[in-house]
């Protein structure tokens, strides 16, 4: 079985989001870019089910700038056998749309034959949530979102999904599309030996006109504005002041 | 324009906040249909056609929705989608699963977490984990709006709906349901409690979470807590409050032990009053409260559940 794990390229989520003055969008000029947190855990839960021997090859996919490559290959270094480098943009400002992500990972997919997607639940930048549930419609797979334990069976992956509310277990049919929570595991770091061996793992570059995917835009971003802030309130001397404003604000 | 809303219904149990809430949003641009699918829809549909704005109740009594899974709206109910120019959800773990994957049998984009629908092709959603707030136009012909429900009220029941039964006939043959293991909670629910007391990892364990929850009980609250603590074991994902948790905005939220992670604000900072109580007096959080003490928590709470 091969597993597909599609790495986005985001700012890192110890960088804080500075909002450009002309409302454009969020600066992303010289500031650290890291993988998205929630697809290392995709990229770690994948490589665990290659050492357990339920799989044989883990492809990673990113898709954005030439710059993308570090974050293959970290992926590289982490464990996944190859890679693939959609570049489809050439400003890294010009975020693609989860839909055409969808798209352009659908027809990798029909290229690659993968048996199980693993996607993270959603990018710590555009918050869209949205990619394996389009990507899993595209292709008329099963999905299972929201992922905190995956189990390979033969032709099934049980799968249990964090819900508002506690915990919901399915069963969903090989191929399938995993998006992953956070409690799924806690990903490795690539060790020094591994990351010069992922410099000569393959990595191979594309543009979507070779997949024969349109680039397309639905949303136009108007503006980018800072969110309303809080003002600070008042320190309080001691408890009693303390246990006197949660009286007064208890059913107010 | 022709509006449907999604009503999340769990095993037969309607989630009224934030079906009523995602109407109100939807109700901003006109009178609206709800879908009422589940495999019993008696008692929900009922609580649906008083609700105010609502026009049609749509109702699809069938075993195949008992568990909301994503297959069974995505493959037996397109064709009624396709028939309205915006479908909202609430952008729970309900919405967050259905909605992008109806994006993308019909090829439309989803806009997720909207915090304000402007017009019927513009809305305002927060990116960046509530750093900034985005105004985005769709070109889409179907809209999909999946909404953040803690920034709308709920709708009043003063409506009188018309109920509509409706068939389906595809099966999901992708995904089965095995088991539920949902918390049995005397609690009110996270996201539309009155009040909310979390813990954070100030909070060190979770045998110490005992703490935030004798304080939420004396007070009737719900519990929360931020990442780092839902991270390092202490607490249930599904208590977490931040961007990718739960949003909320109640009347009164007591952070204790939370530092105050932009994530973690951006799950919270809509609520009426804040409450912090954290040992370290530089702690972000109380740059967002409005009452703060700076304090052992292990010391604090349990006095202050003593003197409530």
């Amino acid at each position: 079985m091969k597993i597909l794990v599609p790495v986005k390229r985001v700012l890192d989520y110890n960088v804080k989001a500075r909002v450009k003055a002309d409302g454009s969008g969020i600066d992303l000029a010289n500031v650290k870019m890291s993988m998205n947190p929630f697809d290392e855990i995709a990229l770690e839960e994948a490589i665990r089910i290659k050492e357990k021997g339920d799989a044989e090859e883990i492809i990673a996919v990113s898709i954005g700038v030439q710059q993308n490559q570090e974050t293959l290959r970290t992926a590289l270094a982490m464990g996944a056998d190859r890679a693939i480098l959609v570049v489809a943009t050439d400003d890294v400002h010009n975020d693609i749309e989860p839909l055409t992500v969808a798209n352009i990972l659908a027809a990798i997919t029909q290229k690659e034959g993968p048996s199980l997607i693993l996607c993270g639940k959603q990018a710590i930048d555009n918050d869209f949530n949205a990619t394996a549930q389009m990507l899993s419609a595209k292709l008329r797979w099963s999905q299972a979102t929201f992922a905190s334990e995956i189990d390979v069976e033969k032709d099934k992956v049980r799968v249990t999904r964090e819900v508002d509310g506690g915990l919901q277990t399915i069963d969903a049919k090989i191929p399938a599309v995993v998006s992953v929570d956070l409690r799924l595991n806690e990903p490795r770091y690539a060790s020094l030996p591994n990351i010069m061996k992922a410099k000569r793992k393959p990595l191979e570059e594309i543009s979507p006109a070779d997949l024969g995917v349109e680039m397309t835009q639905r949303l136009k971003v108007l503006e980018t504005k800072e969110p309303g802030s809080r003002e600070a309130g008042l320190i309080l001397e001691n408890i009693d002041q303390l246990v006197e404003k949660i009286q007064e604000n208890v059913g107010g | 324009m022709k509006i449907l809303v999604l009503a999340e219904i769990n095993d037969g149990e309607l989630a009224e906040d934030q079906t009523s809430k995602t109407v109100s949003a939807a109700a901003t641009l006109g009178e609206v249909d709800v879908l009422c699918a589940s495999n019993q829809c008696s008692d929900a549909s009922k609580k649906i056609t008083k609700m105010a704005n609502v026009e049609n109740v749509l109702v699809l009594e069938d075993d195949l929705f008992a568990q909301s899974l994503a297959e069974s709206y995505s493959e037996t109910l397109i064709d009624t989608i396709r028939s309205y120019s915006h479908i909202f959800a609430p952008s729970s773990s309900f919405g967050k699963n259905i909605l992008p994957r109806i994006g993308g049998m019909l090829d439309a984009m989803v806009i997720s977490d909207v915090s304000q629908v402007i017009s019927e092709d513009t809305f305002e959603r927060p990116v960046y984990a509530g750093n900034a707030i985005q105004t985005v136009q769709s070109t889409d012909k179907i809209k999909l709006i999946s909404v953040r429900t803690s920034n709308f009220d709920s709708v009043p029941l003063t409506g009188n709906a018309i109920t509509k039964k409706i068939d389906c006939a595809t099966k999901n043959t992708l995904t089965t349901f095995v088991e539920n293991k949902i918390q049995a909670s005397d609690r009110p629910e996270l996201t539309s409690a009155k009040v909310v007391v979390s813990g954070g990892r100030g909070v060190g364990s979770k045998e110490n979470f005992e703490i935030i929850e004798g304080l939420a009980d004396k007070l009737g609250a719900a519990v929360g807590a931020s990442r780092a603590a839902v991270d390092s074991g202490f607490a249930p994902n599904d208590w977490q409050v931040g961007q990718t948790g739960k949003v909320v905005a109640p009347d009164l939220y007591v952070a204790v032990g939370i530092s105050g992670a932009i994530q973690h604000l951006a799950g919270m900072k809509d609520s009426k009053v804040i409450v912090a109580i954290n040992k370290d007096e530089e702690a972000p959080i109380f740059q967002v409260a409005d009452f703060g003490l700076v304090d052992d928590l292990f010391k604090a709470v349990p006095e202050i559940e003593k003197k409530i």
